[in-house]
């Protein structure tokens, strides 16, 4: 019997924050991968602590749902799971390359495959660029259209930075969007001079945040001058000085996110069958055929 | 064809039909393995063992030969019940799981026999699971059916009720309060009433109570096998890092009385329904009651944690004396208004309420009087007691 376990961070003040995880936990148990999925939280219930007790399976896959490798990923989980003989050396990561590790977990004795988090696979690529389509409701933009990636910084994570680079390259390199930029919260590049860094007129800034919140609520929109208040909201797309921005939200609220999660589990030896192709293709945006 | 003869009540007074799915299952599992001496069924009252080559079932010590399939089928057909029960626990609700031990604590299988069981299954087996009423009862077939719905709602009609198929639907439920408030707790006892699952099968059920009360069935199953792992409070707060480090330095050996305060102000059942099993730690009962929860509370939770670490904070300041001048009535009203907070009961007062201390007119009252410029009691600067 195959398990899904996915993991996240949750909050006690924002129902918004576990919103995204039970979303795609609902995408993948339709897909009919998995003979049961979990959900798990640090901060809501059931907690990192108890969740490997509710789940039935003997081929157990955990997923976190995280932006970067860093203490979430490294210490806090793996502790809070009860991972025997954990150490972030098991996955051999340069920061961005964690896989998985298959470990004991001590509170069901069983092994779990304990997986690298769902931001830095190669297939976060495709959902930024998804959460591009579905912003501008075209499956096809890119051509006079600028990307920004907007990342916290590297204030307490240096991984965090190392994860947006590596996908703004990726896209970069698909020579989709006219330009692609990495902006910060917290460092250089600013997200809030974005339209000094983009010579295009259009550019769809997504924020590479697992679920909406502070941050992406009312932060970056400040930030970036969409609105003087949040609460007052703002239209999609919004200009800025001459930057017409297409403000996406948490990339992690994209349905296509349920994928990554998928092929996490599947790097790590899941037998997942067609679901992947199965979930890429019901949760594209429309083409308007 | 029956051997002996009891006196007893017969099954068949239970009108249960006996579908293809559990004959074919009793037929498959005495017909499996002939060379084993141990009986092939044996099983809350119904025994199956090959002799000679017929089966001999048993139905509460009462024994019955068949020959053919087709006495078998007869036979089975007359003990419905018993074969049904056996089906399900043992064919169909899985191996021993917290999932199938809460489906038979549901139906209290372990204190009644079959027949008992089966009778009281007709009218409904009410068992409540915090603040959830869940009521089991039987189809014709023999297959449990389970209605759950808050406990407020018991006497409702299913139609006067927000009606749900799907266990997921119940999410929604659980995240906002009758307020609409975002419920941050699971456990708190202010699930919201109004809704109500009227038809789910065993798997669904629990998925449902899951939903609503996230592994609360798991550590019930541990603790009934007496494998609850506790996890008191030091142990809990030395394990904690990054900004919850910080919590380790509240205690400083000078007893757990912080604990009990903790323990008091959030983990009452009118706070929280499970049931607090751990303590300051493995030697060092906390002095306030746990509360009388079904289900138990193994740690602190990330709830109390964060508290924790805001009382660590505050908790690090040094005592200071102030001097106010209050009338009694006023010091009796501060009092009053921490109690209302503390009690959730600001909303309840009534606006024009005057003879309420907490009433808002009497203590913006109290305020307007008593404050200063700054919005401080005046005497005493606030941080300059030294």
């Amino acid at each position: 019997m195959q398990s899904l376990v996915i993991v996240a961070h949750g909050s006690h003040l924002n129902p918004d924050s576990s919103a995204p995880t039970y979303a795609h936990a609902d995408t993948i148990r339709a897909s009919g991968a998995f003979d049961e999925v979990r959900t798990g939280f640090w901060k809501e219930e059931p907690h990192l602590r108890e969740v490997l007790r509710t789940v039935e399976g003997d081929e157990i896959y955990v997923v976190p749902l995280f932006i970067s490798e860093g203490y979430f990923t490294e210490e806090v989980i793996p502790r809070e799971l009860r991972l025997a003989g954990w150490d972030v050396s098991e996955w051999d990561s340069d920061g961005i390359s964690a896989d998985q590790a298959t470990l004991v977990a001590e509170d069901i004795d069983r092994e779990v495959h304990y997986c690298g988090p769902v931001g830095t696979h190669r297939a976060m690529s495709d959902v930024i660029v998804r959460r591009a389509e579905s912003v501008t409701d075209d499956p096809d933009v890119g051509e006079g259209f600028g990307l920004a990636v907007v990342g916290h910084g590297t204030e307490r994570n240096a991984n965090s930075a190392k994860a947006i680079e590596y996908h703004a390259d990726r896209i970069r390199e698909r020579d989709r969007f006219d330009e692609v930029r990495t902006l910060y919260m917290d460092e250089e590049p600013e997200v809030d001079d974005l339209p000094e860094h983009f010579e295009s007129e259009d550019v769809v800034l997504v924020p590479l945040f697992i679920a909406d919140g502070y941050h992406t609520q009312e932060d970056i929109p400040e930030d970036v001058g969409l609105c003087e208040d949040y609460r007052d909201g703002y239209d999609v797309p919004t200009a800025v000085d001459d930057t017409r921005i297409w403000y996406a939200g948490a990339v992690g609220t994209e349905p296509l996110m349920a994928d990554v999660i998928l092929e996490r589990a599947a790097d790590a030896g899941a037998d997942l069958d067609d679901a992947v192709a199965t979930v890429r293709e019901t949760t594209r945006v429309a083409t308007g055929d | 064809m029956p051997e002996t003869s009891t006196d007893g009540v017969p099954t068949a007074a239970i009108d249960v039909d006996l579908p293809g799915d559990a004959f074919d299952a009793l037929l498959a599992a005495v017909s499996a393995d002939g060379s084993s001496d141990a009986p092939a069924i044996d099983f809350e009252g119904l025994r199956a063992t090959r002799e000679d080559g017929a089966t001999v079932i048993e139905v509460d010590g009462e024994r019955f030969r068949a020959e053919s399939e087709r006495d078998l089928h007869e036979v089975a057909s007359d003990h419905a019940a018993h074969v049904t029960n056996w089906h399900f626990y043992e064919r169909v609700a899985g191996a021993d799981t917290p999932r199938r031990a809460f489906v038979r604590w549901l139906e209290a299988a372990e204190d009644r026999s079959v027949e008992a069981r089966y009778a009281a299954l007709a009218e409904g087996i009410v068992r409540e699971w915090g603040q959830l009423r869940v009521t089991t009862t039987l189809t014709d077939r023999g297959d449990r059916r389970y209605d759950v719905r808050h406990a407020d709602d018991a006497t409702a009609a299913v139609d006067d009720l927000d009606a749900h198929e799907k266990p997921r639907d119940a999410r929604e439920i659980v995240t906002f309060d009758a307020d609409g408030r975002y419920r941050p707790l699971k456990t708190a006892p202010t699930l919201r009433a109004g809704w109500v699952f009227p038809d789910l099968d065993h798997r669904d059920v629990y998925e449902v109570v899951e939903a609503i009360y996230p592994a609360t069935v798991a550590n019930w199953h541990r603790e009934r096998g007496g494998r609850l792992d506790v996890d008191h409070w030091r142990e809990t707060m030395d394990r904690q890092s990054g900004i919850y480090g910080v919590v380790q330095t509240w205690d400083r050996g000078e007893g757990h009385e912080h604990v009990n305060w903790v323990a008091e102000a959030c983990c009452a059942d009118s706070q929280c329904l499970k049931r607090r099993e751990w303590q300051y730690d493995d030697e060092t009962e906390l002095d306030v009651d746990g509360g009388d929860g079904v289900f138990p509370c193994r740690e602190p939770c990330s709830l109390v944690v964060s508290a924790a670490r805001k009382w660590t904070r505050l908790e690090g300041e040094d005592e200071q004396s102030y001097e106010f001048t209050l009338t009694p009535s006023e010091k009796e009203q501060l009092e009053a208004i921490i109690d209302a907070v503390a009690d959730g009961r600001t909303e309840a007062i009534r606006e024009a309420d005057l003879k309420d201390p907490a009433n808002r007119y009497r203590a913006r009252f109290l305020r307007a009087k008593r404050f200063d410029e700054e919005g401080n009691l005046p005497g005493v600067p606030t941080d300059d007691g030294s």
